[in-house]
């Protein structure tokens, strides 16, 4: 089985961004990028699935600038086969980016697609479940298990109460929780080896696919700040404090 | 133009979350009907019609919508959406699910997470964790939104029940099948409803320690919380994971315990009223946001709190 997996390059996530002075964005110059933490989760999926012989082969997808290259020789070291840089400095907004991966799913037809459940830059959560309605294929988001099961995907998903158990159809499109897995860290050897492992650069023009935003940023900004806190010396200062000052409990 | 709020419900009652989703509807569109979609649910729909500012309840029940599907409830939603303006939901783990597929299948391009109506096509929504806000405009006909709860108030009751009209479901598109439920048993308050959370970081150290602040929970009457550490660690379940990639909550009281204070953890409770930080790492980042702090050993402090109730 074939597995397609996504990985975006988001600013690292403990860096705090600064909003540009002019308020058009954020600033990503010279900021540390890495790979997206659920998209790490995605790649790991597949190469377990690959160790347990359920996956033949994982071919490894970014959209974006130049450097993404960087995030597919990660995801490639992780043990993904091959990649395919689908290149452009545009903004692409999640539509945009399902529409690219529906015509790379067409080209390369992977009976699986995973995807990490959420990119913490844009924190938007929606790429997996569009994709998978763009494919007509089910979607089984926020998972924390899956298992192969003839033509079927058994399902463990992380829900607001707790867990739900699904049975979805392959294909389909999966999107990473937290606790799917740990990812393993890349090794030297590994990171030399996926030097030497196929990577395809392609434009979103070659696939067809229009990839102008559909929403428009006016202005970004800084939340309020919360006003100072006070310390308190002791747990009566505080039960006290909470009772009194800010009359809470 | 009208507004569509997509409930998300239990079968019985409105999950929190929906009657602060109904009024940022409000602020979109006019008139707001709210589609309550599954396998029994004629109990969320009363419930729904007597929201404030709610004109009239679709009601579809139909074995295959149990759990939510997004397969077929997408499809039913898709068939409605050209009499309206806005297809809204909140941002819960059933909206996040849910409304994305919609987007797509209606060719729309989401906002997501919104925490401001600024004009019927202007939202304001958080990015990057909560560190910037950004304010989008949509050229799509039709608007998809997911709502925080957290940043809008509740609808009220109405003085009068709006009508709950029958509507025949949409067919099963067979893709994926619901099994079943493993809810997490509790008997305290749901963490995006509660006036008070105490929430237990990496600090705690196992499992087992987290039956300190389970005690002072009870206490207050307060919701039970963790940092994605506590959860990465296996001290508690997902479903109680506070912070960017869990759920956003703004209680009165949060009180944070062991939480050093990541990004991705501010991020989810940074707008609570009060928040007190219990941390015994003077340099704590959670610190910064909170209103008081206690330098102090949480494993000493916390049974004192409990005590001083």
């Amino acid at each position: 089985m074939k597995v397609l997996v996504t990985v975006k390059r988001v600013v690292d996530p403990y860096v705090k961004v600064r909003v540009k002075a002019d308020g058009s964005g954020v600033e990503t110059a010279n900021v540390k990028m890495t790979m997206n933490p659920f998209c790490e989760i995605a790649v790991e999926q597949a190469v377990r699935m690959k160790e347990a012989g359920i996956v033949t082969e994982i071919v490894a997808v970014s959209i974006g600038v130049q450097q993404c290259q960087e995030t597919l020789r990660t995801a490639m070291a992780m043990g993904a086969d091959r990649g395919i840089l689908v290149e452009t400095a545009e903004e692409v907004q999640p539509l945009a980016v399902a529409k690219v991966l529906k015509a790379v799913v067409a080209k390369e037809q992977p009976r699986l697609v995973i995807m990490g459940k959420q990119a913490i830059d844009d924190d938007s959560n929606q790429s997996g479940q569009m994709l998978a309605a763009l494919l007509g294929w089910p979607q089984a988001t926020f998972i924390s298990n899956i298992e192969i099961a003839g033509d079927n995907a058994e399902i463990t998903r992380e829900i607001d109460g707790g867990l739900e158990k699904l049975t979805v159809k392959l294909p389909a499109v999966a999107t990473a929780d937290l606790r799917l897995n740990e990812p393993r860290y890349v090794t030297l050897p590994n990171i030399m080896k996926a030097k030497k492992k196929p990577l395809e650069i392609v434009k979103p023009d070659a696939l067809g696919v229009d990839v102008a935003p559909r929403l428009k940023t006016l202005k970004v900004q800084e939340p309020p700040k919360r006003s100072a806190g006070v310390k308190v010396n002791d747990v009566a200062d505080l039960v006290n404090k909470l009772k009194n000052e800010a009359r809470v409990v | 133009m009208a507004v569509l709020v997509i409930a998300d419900h239990d079968g019985k009652q409105l999950k929190p979350g929906v009657t602060n989703t109904i009024t940022a509807a409000s602020r979109m569109g006019d008139p707001v009907v709210v589609l309550v979609a599954g396998d029994a649910c004629a109990g969320a729909a009363e419930a729904a019609s007597k929201v404030a500012g709610v004109s009239k309840v679709l009601l579809s029940e139909a074995p295959y919508y149990a759990g939510g599907l997004a397969e077929n409830l997408a499809a039913l939603v898709v068939t409605l959406a050209p009499q309206y303006g806005h297809l809204v939901a909140p941002a819960s783990g059933f909206g996040k699910n849910v409304m994305p597929r919609v987007a797509a299948l209606l060719d729309v391009q989401q906002i997501s997470d919104i925490s401001g109506v600024e004009t019927p096509d202007t939202f304001v929504r958080p990015i990057y964790a909560g560190n910037v806000l950004a304010t989008v405009q949509s050229s799509d006909k039709i608007k998809v939104v997911t709502v925080r709860g957290t940043a809008f108030d509740p609808a009220g009751a109405a003085a009068s029940a709006a009508p709950v009209e029958k509507l025949a479901p949409a067919p099963d598109a067979g893709l994926s099948q619901f099994k079943g439920q493993e809810l997490s048993k509790s008997t305290r308050p749901e963490l995006t409803a509660a006036r008070i959370i105490v929430s237990g970081g990496r600090g705690m150290g196992s499992a087992e320690n987290f039956k300190i602040l389970e005690t002072l929970a009870d206490k207050l009457g307060a919701a039970v919380g963790a940092s994605r550490a506590a959860v990465d660690s296996g001290y508690m379940p997902n479903d109680y994971q506070v912070g960017q990639t869990g759920k956003i909550v703004a209680p009165e009281l949060y009180i944070a315990v062991g939480i050093s204070g990541a990004i991705q953890h501010l991020a989810g409770m940074k707008d609570s009223k009060v928040i007190v930080a219990i941390n015994k790492d003077p340099e704590a980042p959670i610190f910064a946001v909170a209103d008081y702090w206690l330098v102090e050993d949480l494993f000493k402090a916390v049974p004192e709190f409990t005590q001083a109730l």
